[in-house]
């Protein structure tokens, strides 16, 4: 008999003997209900196993069933508008079996089978197919043409072509004759701990745009590259999250709930849908996959859901795609690991956490990048993950160890969360290790001097910090007006261009073009006014100047798609100014 | 018949090794026969042939040889209908009224299931609760988990008194209140059963009660017993309910106290590494379900040890919660109720379901605006500290004229006062009023134009 035998239950975690015949990381099924489980550790003839799912109810004695291969997803079209559980279980299925609430025993059920598809084939018998090149594809939504790859590893002469037609994903559609046959359907099944292969990584050289002036403009993220967006509660990493979800230029979108609220799952599924791609017109649900696995859904199933999205976005990847994927939260995944961990009474590092949480967390983020396919083709995954670092202070161990494998650190901060400037992002301390490797696409793309005018607006700010200090201790008043001056300017970038609405129509999406011309007119207006100033114009005059309020309302009052709007405040400004300096050059 | 096993290995705190024991699953509830009657545990963990119980009553008195444990192979269950209403129970879901027993064919596992995030509907309805520093700043909604930070000594429960009293009427007669108590003090829960007898609502009020004096384990289950009922009132009975649990932090204590029993590795400042896992299975009973006429609002209260925002307690509970009310002990010895510290307080979910359509078009900018011009008035109250008001710039003693008419006439409230929204929106109009138009800058000049009173 190969089956183990249930010797210790605690939790999630349980343990059982006669298991030398299994493997490690092998997936079995539990207990007469058989839940989902997971083999973590093997001692002699004793297993341990985590269960993805409640284990209330489970007896001493009952069986652990192998199944022979590892934790696996199924990877094929039915993905996209989805919303799975963190084991790639289609909610809505759930939802059918047990109604409103969630129960354990479903067992593995995945994407749809029985749904046609209608599917278009790109080869024809007797040509040689290598590994993951496409052979054919299906419209699966309106924006996302899913190519059925041929599987890595697999490669051979093409022996029959199903006629094109409807088929669901069961079917085989494709033979292949190599040193053995190869029968090909419509999806493909990857372990979900393992990296899908690629041919080679390429340099990170374009960025991913999200419409966000705080991030666009200061502290871009590259397709293919890492962020990290770490803040106490309430600072809006979930809001911040959910904005790049909406408008980040990539293709395809993998959010993935981990631990994190049932409400804003629900959110995502309600607004989604209703929500417009400003590229293609078109429903962002036709590019966004969803993975929930809120805070009170079983422990276990947390640690997978971060695996099964990154597999999920890596299988886009392999289409051609840019894909981003959001992890909001990994501290909560960090946790499931601390608490996974405990129960198997392994020896704690830091606060409690398993001392393998650097590797893991490497792991992880190094599953993103610049690719060229093994068909060929130039594609990415970009990871951007929250951070939940308890109390808000990040010298805790997953923010520390988060930020030595992210290239930006989008650091939120409680106090611009307290007044309610939003995004949240501190500009002193976060930063963006791509400056120097979009420089050139800025420059061809959007302006010359685009990282010019940024640096010189983050001085700006810099000098304003330094500046507050003193105002703090002896007010405003008593500093010469060029000193006055920086801290009217700082006042002008963080209200009139760091600020963002994300409930406002126009201000939610902001073109590069058009952040670029906003800073254009504030370093345009710092000039003037520094001349002003060294000419004898008080500070209290350049402050009720109108073009002062026009900049500080232009991302309102300016469209988007703006004609000759800059142009115009640009001559009001200069205008402005002459006046002014006619009148105090009369005196 | 059901077996009884006598083979008591251990006695430790609240918890029972029993071994030789066959057949026990996880997670079920056993009734232990003792000399002085019979008390229920539930099994915590299994061990080839031992399995742990940890005990609901006191375990004083247990002896290892006059003990028979039996096991029900049931997880605890409470039965439901609605008679429930207007009754009190202890922690553990028995009724302590002299009332009698519930009897009903429904019976409810207290631990709950997840809902399912795609049969959940997103809250969208506001509930006025007459207090203009919660409506307009941080507006609850229908469905909502929105806690209290409190402190000892605050006035919380006064607070949460005031939003039971007056967010009542909106509801009309279809609401119902369910009130979890964990480890609070015998007057308090006097308190609040007065208060609810004063407003006229004891008949639509389902108690549970674990006071300071009661058995610690008892009250890990409070909150799951008082969700049930809580449960079966808005989807069974299509109830708007709003639940009221007190308070979160004696339950953190019970959890800790639990955990180091059972020798588990302990995480910050000894709480269980679960402690997340575990508060969110409590949190995360709030919602609405779609395609039910009912509603769950939970209205936790917690104590911040130490006033301490960053204790584990208020610190996870502020990762799962939307939102959080805070109370500052500052604001209440300047003798203004409620003292809510605005700025650390927030309602993640008011944003779609205020302005146009819900309250009114200005709502949000307006407490964007409030918010923006409060910190700032905190900045220049730093600044007339160090360097005397009478140095102060014209436009910062403006902001010391808002600052200060914000205090005493928005955040300020008498106990029976009750304010609507609108006339809270306008009260916030009247006091910004005393800035400088263009000081406004979270406002969208055509709303500025609109109802700026200067």
């Amino acid at each position: 008999m190969d089956n183990g035998i249930i010797t210790y239950i605690n939790g999630p975690v349980i343990k059982a003997k006669n298991m030398k015949n299994f493997r490690m990381r092998e997936m079995v099924a539990v207990g007469e209900k058989k839940l989902i489980g997971e083999v973590i550790s093997i001692y002699e003839d004793f297993g341990t196993v985590q269960v993805y799912e409640e284990t209330a109810g489970l007896k001493i004695g009952e069986f652990v069933y192998p199944t022979g291969k590892p934790l696996s997803v199924k990877l094929g079209p039915g993905i996209i508008g989805n919303i799975f559980d963190g084991i790639e279980r289609p909610l809505n299925k759930i939802k059918e079996y047990s109604g409103n609430f969630i129960n354990e025993g479903i067992g593995l059920i995945s994407i749809d089978p029985n749904k046609r598809w209608k599917v278009n084939f790109l080869v024809k018998e007797g040509e040689y197919l290598e590994e993951g090149q496409p052979f054919a594809y299906v419209e699966e939504t309106p924006l996302i043409k899913h190519y059925i790859m041929v599987p890595p590893k697999v490669k051979g002469r093409v022996t029959y072509v199903a006629a094109d037609s409807e088929y669901c994903i069961e079917d085989v559609i494709l033979k292949l004759q190599d040193d053995k046959e190869y029968e090909l359907k419509m999806y493909q099944e990857w372990p979900v701990r393992i990296p899908r292969p690629v041919k080679r990584r390429f340099p990170i050289e374009k960025p991913l745009i999200t419409g966000q002036r705080v991030i666009d403009t200061f502290f871009p993220i590259a397709k293919g590259g890492t962020a990290a967006i770490p803040g106490g509660f309430g600072t809006g990493k979930t809001m911040t999250q959910h904005q790049l979800a909406k408008w980040s230029d990539a293709d395809v979108i993998v959010y993935i709930g981990c631990g994190e609220r049932g409400n804003e799952m629900t959110e995502v599924l309600e607004d989604f849908p209703k929500l417009i791609d400003p590229n293609s017109n078109l429903p962002l649900m036709n590019r966004t996959i969803l993975i929930a696995n809120t805070s009170n859904m079983p422990v276990a199933a947390r640690e997978a859901s971060i695996y099964t999205g990154i597999t999920i976005a890596e299988y886009f990847r392999d289409m051609g795609y840019n894909v981003a994927i959001m992890a909001d939260s990994t501290s909560r995944w960090a946790e499931a690991l601390r608490e996974i961990s405990g129960r198997l009474e392994e020896m704690p590092a830091e606060e409690g956490y398993p001392a393998y949480l650097a590797s893991r967390l490497a792991e992880f983020y190094e599953r993103a990048g610049y690719v060229e396919t093994l068909s060929g083709k130039e594609a990415s995954v970009s990871i951007i993950g929250a951070v939940s670092p308890a109390g808000g202070d990040f010298s805790e161990p997953v923010t520390q160890n988060t930020k030595r494998f992210v290239s930006v650190f989008l650091s939120l901060d409680r106090n611009l969360a307290y007044s309610r400037h939003y995004p949240a992002i501190n500009w002193l301390s976060s930063y963006s290790g791509y400056l120097s490797l979009l420089n050139d696409w800025y420059r061809k793309n959007v302006s010359e001097d685009f990282f010019k005018l940024r640096g010189e607006m983050l001085k700006v700010l810099q000098e304003e910090n330094k500046l507050l200090e003193i105002v703090k201790l002896v007010g405003e008043d008593v500093l010469p007006d060029d000193q006055r001056l920086i801290l009217e300017v700082a006042r002008l970038i963080k209200i009139g261009f760091l600020q963002q609405n994300a409930y406002h129509p126009e201000d939610t999406y902001v073109p590069l073009h058009k952040q670029y011309n906003m800073l254009r007119m504030i370093k345009l207006f710092y000039d003037k006014a520094l001349f002003a100033i060294k000419k004898g114009v008080p500070i209290g005059k350049i402050r009720q100047m109108k073009g002062y309020s026009e900049i500080l309302k232009m991302k309102y009052s300016i469209p988007n798609e703006y004609k000759d709007e800059f142009d115009n405040l640009q001559r009001n400004i200069e205008e402005e100014f002459s006046q002014i300096l006619k009148s105090y050059e009369g005196d | 018949m059901q077996k009884e096993f006598l083979h008591v290995e251990k006695i430790e705190g609240p918890l029972l090794i029993l071994s030789e024991v066959e057949d026990v699953s996880y997670d079920e509830i056993v009734e232990i026969k003792t000399r002085d009657g019979i008390k229920h545990g539930k099994v915590v963990q299994l061990y080839e042939d031992k399995a742990i119980i940890q005990v609901f009553e006191t375990t004083s008195g247990l002896s290892v040889k006059d003990v028979a444990v039996k096991f029900t192979g049931k997880p605890l269950e409470i039965s439901l209908s609605k008679d429930i209403l207007g009754r009190i129970f202890n922690g553990f879901g028995v009724p302590i009224d002299g009332g009698g027993p519930i009897f009903s064919p429904i019976k409810m596992n207290v631990n709950g299931r997840p809902i399912n995030p795609v049969a959940r509907k997103y809250p969208r309805n506001y509930i006025q609760t007459g207090i203009s520093a919660i409506d307009l700043l941080t507006t609850l909604i229908r469905g909502q988990k929105l806690p209290i930070f409190s402190g000892n000594g605050l006035p919380h429960n006064e607070i949460a008194a005031q939003i039971i009293n007056q967010a009542k009427i909106a509801d009309g007669e279809n609401f119902a209140i369910v009130f979890g108590a964990m480890g609070i003090k015998h007057d308090d829960a006097h308190y609040f059963t007065k208060m609810f007898e004063e407003s006229g609502v004891l008949e639509r009020v389902v108690m549970f009660l674990n006071l300071a004096d009661d058995p610690v384990v008892e009250r890990i289950v409070t909150p799951r017993c008082a969700l049930t009922a809580a449960e079966y009132l808005a989807f069974n009975e299509d109830m708007h309910v709003l639940v009221v649990l007190s308070d979160m932090t004696s339950y953190c204590e019970a959890l800790r106290e639990i955990s180091s029993a059972r020798e588990e590795v302990p995480g910050r400042k000894g709480y269980p590494g679960y402690l997340y896992s575990d508060l969110a299975s409590i949190y995360e009973r709030a919602g609405i379900i779609e395609g039910s006429k009912g509603s769950i609002t939970q209205i936790p209260i917690l104590t911040m040890p130490n006033d301490d925002i960053t204790h584990p307690v208020p610190d996870l509970t502020g990762y799962i919660t939307e939102g959080q009310i805070v109370l500052s002990r500052e604001i209440y010895q300047r003798n203004i109720y409620p003292p809510i510290n605005i700025l650390p307080s927030l309602s993640r979910l008011m944003k779609d379901g205020i302005g146009e359509g819900y309250t009114r078009e200005d709502h949000p900018s307006v407490a964007n605006q409030v918010f923006a011009s409060y910190t700032k008035y905190q900045e220049v109250l730093a600044l007339a500290q160090v360097i005397g008001e009478d140095e102060l710039s014209s436009i910062d003693k403006k902001y010391m004229e808002f600052g200060r008419a914000f205090e005493d006439k928005f955040l300020k409230h008498d106990f029976y006062e009750e304010r609507s929204i609108i006339e809270s929106i306008d009260l916030a109009w009247s006091i910004l009023s005393i800035l400088p138009k263009n000081e406004l800058d979270r406002i969208e000049p055509k709303l500025l134009d609109k109802y700026y009173k200067g």
